[in-house]
């Protein structure tokens, strides 16, 4: 990869990554990727009345890896759990004004992260319920 | 958009063409523009010139000037040597598997041009590495058949810069009466090369590394050794590279190699002194730092370093901003998605060689340069592992 492949809207957030760190008390945490490849994603998501009101991220991974992981977050906060399970591979690489072909499916991983977080929160509040807490 | 402060630590990759070597080409290109192969004296002041470089490429290995071939390049160099060789040797021994040995850290010119030639029934031994690249010499003589008819192992590693011990494989297969080949196209300038003492049979050379112009390199060919041409034509360079010589760029080549004979202990001395002391700088400014290759033997301009919790495509990019070109192993710079052959062969895991990172020096690299890297790398390394997830202080 060169600097040149990516959009200015990858570099940028690259390099001014949003909603980096993570949530110690989160409600759901989705981890996605695997390090062999060179990609994992944490995402840390905060809920209150099937709204996300906070979310954090954590990336090892290149420049599109860090790029998305900020983009979704930026996409998600203040949705609803139902509406940020919408959001896919595509709307995170369009609202990066595109990716590099190369990267579409090993660095595009932060929806899935995402959705693996809100499904953990569900998972959680079906536990919570069962015990009757 | 030219950046003036930009700090180049790739010349592993290419290096600028020297003011010397552009100068002495000029000429070439709108003076001098004969085919080297015309009767006119057009064509006899280009077959002079092209003489008078083969002299100068042949002095630096200490090579008789009919041993050389010029070719467009390491990658040709390299398919010359290899596919010359086994097609030449191919019915001698057939139906027995014509054998050849190589190792697993070659450059792709060679790694490829050898998988390819086992498509077409050649069998292939890749020698495995030891942890800090050197071949291991036991196994070569033990995977030494009947058959075995070409040895071709790398002078230096153009990753990780460690340097092979070519002397004791060039015994080895003078022993054995097996051709010899090196690729030394990362170690012409950088340390003495005598192909009469290293005992090597063929000797890669290329243009672009050595401050020469891309596209222009060499093939040193031992008087007595026979090659089956892979460019057919109108039999240029003793039948063995079809095709008008590039006078320019030949020309270029061959002042690089005189340059490179001229400067080498000067070169050896500034280059190696600020490469020490970058490693230092670096190994003790960044916890978890590691360097790759072997402590010594490895090319005076090479820094192989794996940082723990980063990937390198990402390290390149704020470098990148920073002022710094450098390169890595990491799969996720590469078209294949695979992490480099060469660190998987010196037995890092793949997240390890994910996290490498390559800087080259060369001759007009500045202590303020490394300097600034010292104190910039550092950063850059602790920005992403903020960022990754495993990171754990």
């Amino acid at each position: 990869m060169s600097a040149g492949m990516y959009s200015e809207k990858v570099i940028e957030h690259f390099r001014n990554p949003r909603n980096m760190g993570e949530i110690k008390d989160a409600d759901g945490v989705g981890t996605v990727g695997n390090p062999i490849c060179g990609d994992q994603m944490t995402i840390y998501i905060k809920v209150k009345n099937d709204r996300i009101v906070d979310i954090k991220f954590k990336t090892f991974g290149c420049a599109a890896a860090i790029a998305t992981s900020s983009m979704i977050t930026e996409l998600a906060k203040g949705k609803t759990l139902e509406e940020a399970m919408k959001i896919t591979r595509k709307d995170v690489a369009d609202e990066l004004d595109g990716l590099p072909p190369i990267k579409m499916h090993c660095s595009n991983l932060a929806a899935d992260a995402l959705h693996a977080a809100i499904k953990d929160y569900w998972e959680k509040q079906k536990k919570r319920k069962k015990s009757g807490k | 958009m030219i950046d003036l402060r930009r700090i180049y630590l790739d010349h592993a990759a290419t290096t600028p063409v020297d003011r010397e070597v552009l100068l002495e080409m000029l000429p070439y290109f709108t003076r001098f523009y004969g085919n080297a192969s015309s009767l006119h004296s057009d064509g006899g002041v280009a077959h002079e010139a092209l003489e008078k470089a083969r002299e100068k490429v042949a002095e630096v290995i200490n090579a008789e000037p009919d041993e050389i071939i010029f070719t467009s390049g390491g990658t040709e160099s390299d398919n010359l040597a290899i596919k010359g060789i086994a097609y030449k040797n191919k019915d001698k021994i057939k139906g027995k598997g014509p054998h050849i040995i190589t190792s697993s850290i070659e450059h792709p010119a060679v790694l490829e041009t050898c998988k390819f030639l086992e498509k077409e029934g050649f069998k292939v031994k890749y020698l495995p590495v030891d942890r800090d690249g050197i071949v291991k010499l036991d196994i070569l003589e033990k995977s030494i058949t009947k058959n075995t008819f070409l040895i071709s192992i790398m002078a230096a590693n153009n990753e990780i810069g460690t340097i092979q011990p070519v002397e004791e494989i060039g015994k080895i297969a003078k022993d054995y009466d097996i051709i010899f080949h090196t690729d030394a196209v990362q170690t012409i300038g950088k340390m003495p090369m005598d192909v009469k003492k290293i005992n090597v049979d063929m000797l890669s050379i290329s243009g672009h590394k050595i401050y020469a112009p891309k596209g222009v390199g060499a093939l040193y060919v031992k008087r007595g050794v026979t090659l089956q041409p892979i460019l057919n034509g109108g039999g240029h360079e003793r039948k063995l590279r079809s095709g008008t010589e590039n006078i320019p760029g030949i020309v270029g080549l061959g002042k690089a190699c005189e340059l490179a004979k001229k400067r080498m202990s000067k070169d050896i001395q500034h280059i190696k002194n600020l490469r020490d002391k970058l490693i230092k700088g670096i190994l003790e400014n960044i916890e978890k730092s590691y360097l790759n290759g072997h402590p010594e033997k490895r090319l005076i301009n090479n820094a192989h370093f794996r940082f723990t919790a980063i990937e390198g495509e990402s390290l390149i990019m704020d470098l990148d901003e920073k002022g710094i070109a450098a390169s890595t192993g990491s799969a996720c710079s590469s078209k294949k998605l695979q992490p480099s052959h060469v660190l998987l062969a010196i037995g890092l895991t793949p997240v390890e060689a994910h996290g490498s990172l390559r800087l080259t020096l060369g001759r007009k690299n500045t202590k303020n340069e490394i300097d600034y890297v010292i104190e910039t790398l550092p950063k850059v390394v602790n920005r992403l592992r903020e960022i990754s997830p495993l990171w754990k202080k």
